[in-house]
């Protein structure tokens, strides 16, 4: 079970020598549905990657609470998983050691966590890489690695930033139909911070249009399709331009 | 093996040749030239006395002396120097504590401790030891307080979510992997270091043998080839440990790094 509700969620960064400090979330509210696809998708600065840090718990909203199955979230914790934009396996680890290290920290040994992991590794396509340190793999492949690392603690809930921002266009297009294979799998929420019209309109079940600076909601947009979706019906066309138009708004707002 | 000899020699033909002559360089000019074993002892000679000091056993005896006054202080060294630089690159309370400390005893160069250390342990193996650890200590806690200072803040924020949040779970498995080149090179540092200091050590009479000792007794005896064997000596030792270290570390904890351009 993983439902997410956000309840009026703000956040203040204050700087010591400038008094009030800039607003990155203001009064944020939506609710994701247990098992659901939400991109969160709006200009540069607006708040997306804070909103969903504080969904990990690697930070603090100023003020509102953001609730997992009706309880607050605190701090980090192994039912929430992330996967960062920058490359974030740990070089001294092989693939197959950083996909075991959630386990390990729960207190399952090694050898137990291997063998728990292996169908994680072949979910992503990593079964001839699994005893590889992450310098001998291509970035793609190491995103792969890093979502298997997330989904080996068996999360409720899985948030994305920017996962593929770093890739090029094809590796990116590969991965986001990897990506949509294990979310069919798997009974897991996404959470997916994404600046890309595409990527958003090709993944989710819902778009969360965000405002610029201080980021607010500017609309939830539905995306109505059956999946595998085309990149280019003209369905999928329409709604990329509402969505580009509604972020043009905010352009001419700013 | 024929061609595996050849192979070797065309390999490392340059080094071989540039050693051999040097060393005729070496001894045409000491045997020629200055013809005075006083000022420079000729290559035979040297020769000539490392075989006496091999004959007579005081070669294994004062290395062995040496090494057990260099371990003793690097032991200490990283016993005392890497939860320190832990402490000071984890905790920022710690470091303010302990960092004005640290800035005021450590541009005093290790070997001003030599009173103190023969007026702490007398002319004891610990005294040497105890020279040889201020030597060590400060480059390992100050690299390992570096090393501790650069760890990515994403490996961290990754550990967080896999459900890794204790301080000290943290330290073990993301901090110090993470740091441990930086502790590595410190480490290497140190030991150059703490070579340095032990020959001084030694010499100003914290010790009664070993290769540093045997330098100035010999000096004092105008036994100038012996002191040559021993520089010599020294040189050599301090090359093994440090190829030994390297091998050692790149092969057991570093191979993780091959990747990067250091």
């Amino acid at each position: 079970m993983g439902r997410v509700s956000v309840k009026n969620v703000s956040r203040v960064f204050t700087k010591r020598e400038e008094n009030g400090g800039t607003e990155a979330l203001h009064a944020v509210s939506f609710d994701v549905e247990d098992g659901e696809f939400i991109c969160l998708l709006g200009p540069s600065g607006c708040g997306k990657t804070t909103l969903l840090r504080i969904t990990a718990g690697l930070e603090t909203q100023t003020s509102g609470e953001i609730t997992l199955n009706g309880v607050p979230i605190t701090g980090p914790d192994p039912k929430r998983g992330m996967v960062f934009q920058q490359y974030s396996l740990f070089p001294w680890r092989t693939v197959i050691d950083n996909v075991t290290f959630g386990l390990e920290m729960q207190g399952v040994n090694k050898a137990e966590a291997r063998r728990h992991v292996e169908k994680y590794i072949d979910l992503v396509g990593l079964e001839q890489f699994k005893n590889s340190y992450p310098y001998e793999l291509s970035g793609g492949m190491q995103q792969r690695a890093a979502i298997a690392r997330a989904l080996a603690n068996e999360p409720e809930v899985l948030l994305m930033d920017e996962p593929f921002g770093a890739l090029d266009a094809q590796t990116r297009n590969i991965l986001q139909d990897e990506l949509l294979k294990i979310w069919e799998q798997k009974h897991v929420t996404f959470i997916f911070v994404t600046h890309s019209v595409d990527e958003a309109v090709v993944l989710s079940d819902r778009i969360v249009v965000m405002t610029a600076r201080p980021g607010r909601i500017k609309e939830i947009v539905e995306v109505d399709l059956p999946r595998p979706r085309s990149r280019t019906s003209p369905e999928v066309n329409r709604l990329r331009d509402r969505v580009l138009r509604l972020l043009e708004e905010e352009r001419f707002h700013r | 093996m024929k061609s595996n000899f050849i192979k070797t020699i065309e390999e490392n033909g340059i080094e071989a040749l540039s050693l051999i002559v040097a060393i005729a360089i070496w001894q045409f000019v000491a045997n020629r030239i200055v013809q005075n074993k006083f000022l420079l002892p000729s290559f035979y000679d040297v020769t000539a006395s490392f075989l006496a000091i091999i004959e007579s056993g005081l070669i294994f005896t004062d290395t062995l002396t040496s090494l057990v006054h260099f371990s003793i202080g690097i032991i200490a060294a990283l016993l005392i120097g890497i939860p320190l630089g832990i402490a000071m690159g984890w905790f920022r309370k710690a470091n303010r504590a302990i960092d004005p400390i640290i800035e005021i005893l450590r541009p005093i160069p290790p070997l001003a401790w030599i009173p103190f250390a023969i007026v702490w342990f007398g002319l004891t193996r610990q005294a040497a030891g105890f020279v040889v650890f201020v030597g060590m200590v400060f480059p390992i806690i100050i690299n390992t307080y570096t090393g501790f200072k650069n760890i990515p803040k994403v490996y961290v924020e990754a550990a967080k979510v896999l459900g890794c949040t204790r301080n000290l779970d943290l330290i073990r498995y993301i901090a110090i992997p993470s740091a441990m080149p930086s502790i590595v090179a410190g480490i290497r540092i140190a030991m150059g270091v703490g070579w340095m200091c032990l020959v001084a050590a030694e010499m100003f009479g914290v010790s009664a043998s070993g290769l540093g000792y045997q330098i100035w007794h010999n000096y004092y005896l105008h036994k100038m080839d012996f002191v040559l064997v021993y520089m010599l000596l020294l040189g050599f030792v301090g090359l093994l440990i440090d190829r030994f270290f390297r091998y050692y570390v790149d092969a057991k904890l570093l191979r993780w790094t091959s990747g990067t351009v250091v």
